[in-house]
């Protein structure tokens, strides 16, 4: 069922001639992105599954650390790591429906731009992020944090947007490079971590003013230029490079 | 041919590398926080320049390959990579041993450079599984050139984000003197930095001879034995064909 | 000017980094001379498998020639 849905889906996208070159490309992702999400929807894998994971380590943390609440920095941390390998969770699954039901090949005989391919899922990888977000940082905040996470709301979603895209962009790479490979539970997580580590010392950097135990303080905005930098340079570098992937 | 140059370049590495040694300690002098530990400053620092340059280096010949698909370019990337793991390790290691000696522990998070290093060389270090896990050797030399391109990118973005982290009232534990540097001591690190460079280099030559060189005894056998003799190719990370 | 560590205590530190570096190196070598003499070993075998060739063909147009008589 899902195998004649890309493939479907893929020629429905490439079927009207584009009337700009912009059109064809938008509404490819575009199709990519709701075959993904209505796949999402139907069989629910990634999105709990991350937020589960998220869970377990919200309470391995408060065992592994002793302590009942966090603040600060360590509030900070304890939430970059976890959403770290709650997003390393969804990478592995993210090019599984491509490769086992054939849509690589169905994708590369329509006549799409490839990077499509690559914009399709890096979109649906930060959907994903987002949407364990919305329910894990009030996890973490019921479970583990002090302070509350929504005195500083929008420097708190600017960083997550910012680092979200920089996850989704090394996530989306390192998925479609591990796809092809034999290992590809290892090569994931190996590869991922090192990459997104700049984006967890940002994000870390920033978030920990937020959760201070005296109450919010002002966020360092340099942190916010280093994740800005980090996506405008991966993301430039996969669009560049995303095509090498997909070739027979 | 990859070996063209060799025997100069050897013998020029043979040169400066000794007088790199002999400057370090009879010339240069004892800097004055540090003492004697410091004279590892000349071996950690060129080897920590020249492996960081090596994984940028395995990124541009990856771009060349894809742009090209010369094989001979994937050799290159290989290679440079390959060598920048070994220099690593040695970065590490001096690194560690100076952390030791001057501050009393086997690693210091404190010091941007080496933490950033780390990272760098624990990426790097996937290179190699990487390229193992992929039978296809075409396919196998496009992806490692991605994965290439990637961290190539990723180490000046790294030493940016560490760097940053740091707490700028810490002060740097592997530094030299606080101020410049003095005359003989900057003579030193630059003919040490040469140095590295250029034995860099000739063993990146030596060990692309080598592989070519089996490469063609390997097509060579398949020619004149037949293609049962030269056996079945194992899996190998390493590129096998130009 | 006093140095972190006297002059004895620091000596066995930088000497160790220097072995480090020279044992690198020095492993390298022993590396690639193994595969040298693989390649040593390899080509030498197909240079006699060459010269028996080269020989092969040269006595088969003898013999017909040696029947004859």
């Amino acid at each position: 069922m899902a195998g004649t849905a890309p493939a479907a889906d893929a020629r429905r996208a490439a079927d009207p001639p584009p009337a700009r070159a912009g059109g064809g490309f938008m509404s490819a992702v575009a199709a990519l992105v709701r075959k993904d999400l209505r796949l999402e929807l139907r069989t629910r894998e990634s999105v709990p599954a991350m937020f589960l994971f998220s869970l377990s380590t919200f309470v391995l943390f408060r065992f592994g650390l002793d302590r009942e609440t966090l603040a600060g920095d360590l509030a900070s941390g304890v939430l970059w790591v976890t959403l770290l390998f709650a997003a390393v969770l969804g990478m592995n699954r993210l090019f599984v429906a491509e490769r086992e039901e054939g849509g690589f090949d169905a994708f590369l005989l329509a006549p799409v731009d490839r990077t499509s391919l690559f914009v399709a899922k890096a979109a649906v990888l930060f959907g994903f992020l987002v949407a364990v977000e919305v329910a894990a940082i009030p996890a973490f905040a019921v479970l583990l944090l002090g302070p509350s996470p929504f005195q500083a709301l929008p420097e708190l979603l600017a960083i997550l947007l910012l680092a979200d895209i920089g996850i989704a962009v090394i996530g989306t790479l390192v998925g479609a490079l591990a796809i092809q490979t034999r290992a590809r539970d290892l090569i994931v997580p190996l590869i991922s971590l090192p990459l997104i580590l700049p984006v967890v010392i940002a994000a870390g950097h920033a978030t920990a003013p937020l959760f201070a135990e005296a109450g919010a303080e002002a966020l360092p905005a340099r942190w916010l230029g280093v994740l800005g930098l980090y996506d405008l340079v991966f993301g430039l570098l996969a669009l560049a490079v995303f095509d090498f992937l997909l070739e027979d | 041919m990859f070996g063209r140059g060799l025997r100069s370049l050897s013998i020029a590495s043979l040169v400066l590398v000794t007088s790199a040694f002999a400057l370090v300690f009879f010339y240069a002098p004892n800097e004055a926080d540090q003492g004697f530990v410091q004279k590892i400053f000349y071996l950690h620092v060129p080897l920590a320049i020249v492996a960081l340059s090596g994984f940028v280096a395995g990124g541009v010949y990856a771009v060349r390959y894809l742009q090209t698909g010369d094989r001979a370019h994937d050799l290159r990337s290989y290679v440079a990579i390959h060598l920048s793991l070994i220099f690593g390790i040695g970065v590490l290691a001096t690194g560690s041993i100076w952390a030791k000696a001057s501050w009393g522990a086997w690693w210091v998070w404190d010091e941007p450079t080496l933490v950033s290093f780390l990272i760098v060389f624990l990426l790097f270090a996937c290179y190699q599984p990487l390229r193992f896990s992929i039978d296809d050797p075409e396919r196998q030399a496009r992806y490692a050139a991605v994965f290439a391109i990637i961290g190539g990118a990723f180490v000046p973005l790294n030493f940016l984000a560490v760097r940053l982290a740091e707490s700028l009232i810490h002060p740097r534990v592997l530094s030299t003197t606080g101020g410049a540097m003095p005359g003989e001591m900057r003579l030193t690190f630059l003919i040490s930095f040469v140095a590295m460079v250029c034995l860099f280099v000739t063993l990146w030559k030596y060990e692309l001879a080598s592989k070519h060189a089996s490469m063609r005894l390997r097509a060579l056998k398949r020619s004149l034995a037949g293609d049962e003799a030269a056996g079945p190719l194992a899996r190998t990370a390493a590129p096998t064909q130009i | 000017m006093t140095p972190a560590l006297p002059l004895d205590d620091a000596g066995p530190y930088v000497a160790g980094a220097y072995l480090v570096f020279l044992a690198l190196i020095l492993l390298y070598v022993a590396i690639m001379a193994t595969k040298l003499a693989r390649i040593e070993r390899e080509l030498v075998e197909l240079s006699e498998l060459a010269e028996r060739r080269r020989e092969a063909p040269a006595e088969e147009q003898e013999e017909p020639e040696a029947v004859p008589r």
